[in-house]
Formats: C-alpha cells, sequence, structure tokens
C-alpha cells in the first residue's frame, strides 16, 4: 500500500506539473497578446489562481467535477485524482505564467526581429528561437515550483485522495501514533532531494559555460546536504529568479 | 536602364511615421533599382533606422505607401481601404528582404551554420542536405568556412556581422537592407564587413546600406541619399557629395564625419 502512496505523490505532482508548464505558457503567450479579451483573460486568471488558497482550488474543483470517475481513451481515473490533478494543475498554472513571461521577457527583441525579417511566423520564432533561450531562465524557478508541488501535492488529501500524506493519515487516525508522521516527512525529504539532484543536474547542462563547475553526482548530492535539500542557488536568494515568497503548503 | 518595364525594386512614395506624437519620417520618397546600391546618410536621430524597419514592416507606416518588386508591403487593399496584411503575408514579403542589423542578432544558441540554414529550412521549407551545402557556400563567400560549426559567443564582432551577412543572404532576397552594419564594431574589423559588403554591391546584389563609412560609399555606391529631420534633403552619387554637397546640412554633416 505504502509504495502506492509514493507512487500517487510522485505522478500527481508530475502530471499536475506538466499541466501547470503548458497552462502557464498558454497564459504567457495570451498575456502578450495584442487581442485585448485575450490579455485579460489571462490576467483574471492569474489573480483568481494567485489570489485564492489552493485548498479552496481543491475543494471547489473536486465539487464541481460530476461522476465516481474520469476517462481517458484507454485508461481512467478516479473523480478525486482527477479533481486534485486538475486544481494543483490550474493552480501552478498561473505562477508559471510569471515565470514563463520572465523567461521571454529575459530575451533580445532583436532575436524576434531577426526571426521576423527572415520570413519566419511566430510561432516559429517563439518556437524555435525564443523560447530554447528563455528555457535557461526559466527552468531553475520551474525547478522550484516542482520541489513545491511535490509537498503541497498532500494537500489533496482533503478530497479524499490516497498519496503519502493521507496514507499516514490513516495510519495516525486508526493508532494515535505519531511516527507515520516522521515517516512521511522522512519520504518527502527523499523526493526533494532526489529531484535537486537531477534538477542541478539540468540547470548544468543548460549553463555548462556559465558555471563551468562539473561536479559530480555525488558531490551534487553533498551540496544538497550542505546547501539545504531541494532548493536551488536562484531558489535561496529572497529575490531572486525562483525565490518569489510562497507559503502555500 | 530606367525603363519602367525593368521595374523597381523598391518604390517607397511619401512614407510617414509616427512615434505617438513625434513626427519621425515626414514623407520619405526613394526607388530603388534592381542591381543598384543606395547608401543613405544622415544625422543621428533623422529617422534612417526607422526607415529601413518600414520598408520590412518591423514598423508600420501612418502613411504613403512602399513596394517591393511592385507587391506592396504591410497593407492590402480591402473594399476601396486600405488595410494591414495578415501576418502570414507579410512574413512571406519578408522572404524577399534581407536585413542585417546593427547589433548583428545572431541565435546564440545555434552555430553560425545553423543560423544560416535556419531561414531556408524553416520558412523555404529547402532540404536540409541542401541547405547545408547553401550555407557553406555562402559562409565560405563572407570568409569563414571554417567557423561553421562555432557558436556566436565564440565569433568576434566583424565574425558575427558576416554570418548575419550570410543569414540574410541565405533567403535569396531581392533587396538587402543594413542598419549601419558596421557601427557596433571595433575598428579593426570594420574593413571585413565592408570588403564583404562591396563585394555583394559589385557583384549586382540591390541594397541600401546605411552607414556613415564614406570610403565604401565612395567605392560600393551608385547612390547617396541625405536624410535630415525625416525627410530626404539631398540625393546624387558619391562624387557629388564629396566634390559638390549644396545643402548647407550635408555640408555640416560631411565635414563632421570626413
Ligand atoms: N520605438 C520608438 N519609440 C519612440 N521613438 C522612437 C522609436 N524608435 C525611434 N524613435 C525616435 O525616432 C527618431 C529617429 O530614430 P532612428 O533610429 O530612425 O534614427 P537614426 O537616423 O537611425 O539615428 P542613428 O544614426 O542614431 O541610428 C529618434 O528621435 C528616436 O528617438
Ligand atoms: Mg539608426
Amino acid at each position: 500500500m505504502f509504495v502506492h502512496a509514493l507512487w500517487a505523490t510522485v505522478y500527481i505532482s508530475i502530471v499536475a506539473q506538466v499541466l501547470g508548464i503548458i497552462l502557464g505558457l498558454i497564459a504567457a503567450l495570451m498575456r502578450m497578446s495584442n487581442f485585448r479579451p485575450l490579455r485579460f483573460l489571462s490576467g483574471a486568471y492569474v489573480l483568481v489562481f494567485r489570489g485564492t488558497p489552493v485548498l479552496v482550488q481543491i475543494m471547489f474543483i473536486w465539487l464541481i467535477i460530476p461522476g465516481r470517475t474520469v476517462g481517458f481513451g484507454a485508461f481512467t481515473l478516479k473523480q478525486e485524482v482527477f479533481a486534485g490533478i486538475l486544481a494543483l494543475g490550474v493552480n501552478e498554472g498561473a505562477y508559471m505564467r510569471e515565470i514563463i513571461r520572465a523567461g521571454i521577457d529575459s530575451i533580445d527583441k532583436g532575436q524576434m526581429e531577426a526571426g521576423k525579417s527572415l520570413g519566419m511566423r511566430y510561432g516559429a520564432i517563439m518556437r524555435r528561437i525564443v523560447l530554447p533561450q528563455a528555457a535557461r531562465v526559466i527552468v531553475p524557478p520551474l525547478g522550484n515550483e516542482f520541489n513545491n508541488m511535490m509537498k503541497t501535492s498532500s494537500l489533496v488529501y482533503i478530497i479524499g485522495v490516497y498519496e503519502l500524506f493521507s496514507d499516514a493519515e490513516q495510519v495516525f487516525s486508526s493508532s494515535g501514533n505519531v511516527a507515520p508522521f516522521i515517516a512521511v516527512a522522512f519520504w518527502y525529504l527523499v523526493l526533494t532531494s532526489i529531484w535537486s539532484i537531477v534538477q542541478a543536474s539540468i540547470e548544468r547542462r543548460l549553463a555548462v559555460s556559465e558555471h563551468g563547475d562539473e561536479l559530480s553526482l555525488r558531490e551534487r548530492a553533498v551540496a544538497v546536504w550542505t546547501e539545504g535539500g531541494g532548493v536551488s542557488r536562484l531558489g535561496d536568494w529572497p529575490f531572486g529568479a525562483g525565490g518569489r515568497w510562497r507559503g502555500r503548503s | 536602364m530606367t525603363s519602367s518595364l525593368e521595374g523597381l525594386v523598391l518604390r517607397a512614395t511619401e512614407v510617414h511615421k509616427h512615434f505617438g506624437r513625434l513626427h519621425i519620417l515626414k514623407g520619405v520618397s526613394l526607388d530603388v533599382r534592381p542591381r543598384e546600391t543606395v547608401c543613405i546618410i544622415g544625422t543621428s536621430g533623422s529617422g534612417k533606422t526607422t526607415f529601413l524597419r518600414c520598408i520590412n514592416h518591423l514598423e508600420k507606416i501612418d502613411g504613403g505607401s512602399i513596394e517591393v518588386n511592385g507587391h506592396p508591403i504591410g497593407y492590402r487593399m480591402k473594399n476601396g481601404r486600405l488595410v494591414e496584411d495578415s501576418e502570414r503575408n507579410i512574413s512571406r514579403q519578408r522572404t524577399e528582404i534581407g536585413f542585417v542589423f546593427q547589433r548583428f542578432n545572431l541565435f546564440p544558441h545555434k552555430t553560425a551554420l545553423e543560423n544560416v540554414t535556419e531561414a531556408p529550412i524553416q520558412v523555404r521549407g529547402v532540404s536540409k542536405q541542401e541547405a547545408i551545402s547553401d550555407a557553406e557556400k555562402l559562409l565560405a563567400r563572407v570568409g569563414l568556412a571554417d567557423k561553421k560549426d562555432t557558436y556566436p559567443g565564440k565569433l568576434s564582432g566583424g565574425q558575427q556581422q558576416r554570418v548575419a551577412i550570410a543569414r540574410a543572404l541565405a533567403m535569396k532576397p531581392a533587396l538587402m537592407l543594413f542598419d549601419e552594419p558596421t557601427s557596433a564594431l571595433d575598428p579593426e574589423v570594420t574593413g571585413e564587413v565592408l570588403d564583404v559588403m562591396e563585394e555583394l554591391a559589385h557583384e549586382g546584389t540591390t541594397m541600401i546600406v546605411v552607414t556613415h563609412e564614406m570610403g565604401f560609399a565612395k567605392r560600393a555606391a551608385d547612390r547617396v541619399v541625405m536624410m535630415d529631420e525625416g525627410v530626404i534633403i539631398e540625393e546624387g552619387s558619391p562624387e557629388h557629395f564629396f566634390e559638390s554637397p549644396t545643402h548647407e546640412r550635408t555640408k555640416a554633416f560631411l565635414s563632421k564625419i570626413l
């Protein structure tokens, strides 16, 4: 059972994060559109989903989605799992919009103009010229977002999703023993630590020339523990790219 | 040579442009014939860059018209009125116009070769092998055959600008626009870029070059145009500008840069 709970936390977080990236990208592009209603929609989205507690959003989306299961062609999800992922993803999208927009804004507008002057169209310039360069700026805070996501995903226990936290909660309510919460904290720490190592290696690959310091896997693992688990370099900085203070979980 | 049958590459008529309340272009008219090289000179802020940017519709115009190879740029007739053209059509028109920027604007995440092959593959749908072999020839032509796998960040300014020229040429445009292509370069490397451009001019590339390099104008230009405060105030052969400029402001400007 416990392995299922661990896996549920991992996949709920991954799917919700991917959904958040997609929605954030769409919202960021809408924000930059010349068409005012799209900009307005994007603004309203961010206002609502950053301005209300994610817990409320989870409850609300869970309440409005009918049925007991939601099917996607070959596979089906339990209604509460679908609602949980959707709520986390939509909430995350509002934060990702800002991160993606900052990434796109950081690219010199001469890049867009160079693409245009070659006859490339907006979509192609975004996809092939601007976004690949913006990725360098987007990835570090995105890594921090995912770290947050793994922890925030525990909130879906409230709508009855079976995952790490609810597993501990169940054991606690039947036994009155606090040990499960210590165990669950340990497992979150394992997840976020693993992610930090992955994140560091992705960032290093994106910016080899900038940092130049090639750390081995072991050294990186050590760095994770000495620098504080689950927080990237940029995340340490209160006002850095990833350092938006955010007390969600 | 000027027979109307031959057609003009550029016909700009009474072009007006405002930025907010600033009237930047106040009726600029310029015709460019095939194989002609026109140099635009003029004081800072006279609207030279703005004019070039209007030609490939990086800026919208507020009045007048711009035609390249007989096709209006950026606008089309709809129910007897001019409306801005679709993004798709504007993009297609831009393939006919090469633009070389003051600050190169190379794609830093792509090698020199990839910079040159990007648009032919993505826009023209040329096969990869063909694009690469074309790009290799173009890089050789600008003297950078050995730098094809180098990223822009590892190239000197002069080398980057030559890659940028090759990148624009790869689309085989009917008209090349250069906006002060050497003004962001160290003096030692302006020569290598000007040499490439001079060669293009002598090979019959139709081009408009905003530049203050009067030596280049003398060697390569068929015609020099002086802009001042949003209008063309004087036009003539390079010799005319060197020997007998007529307008007071031209004289004052030339005495400063020569
Ligand atoms: N996007 C813009 N918004 C507002 N004003 C602008 C904009 N672009 C240019 N201008 C103004 O238009 C005027 C003409 O600018 P432009 O860049 O065309 O001059 P230029 O002749 O190319 O000058 P330089 O020799 O310095 O490059 C300047 O006063 C400039 O400040
Ligand atoms: Mg200029």
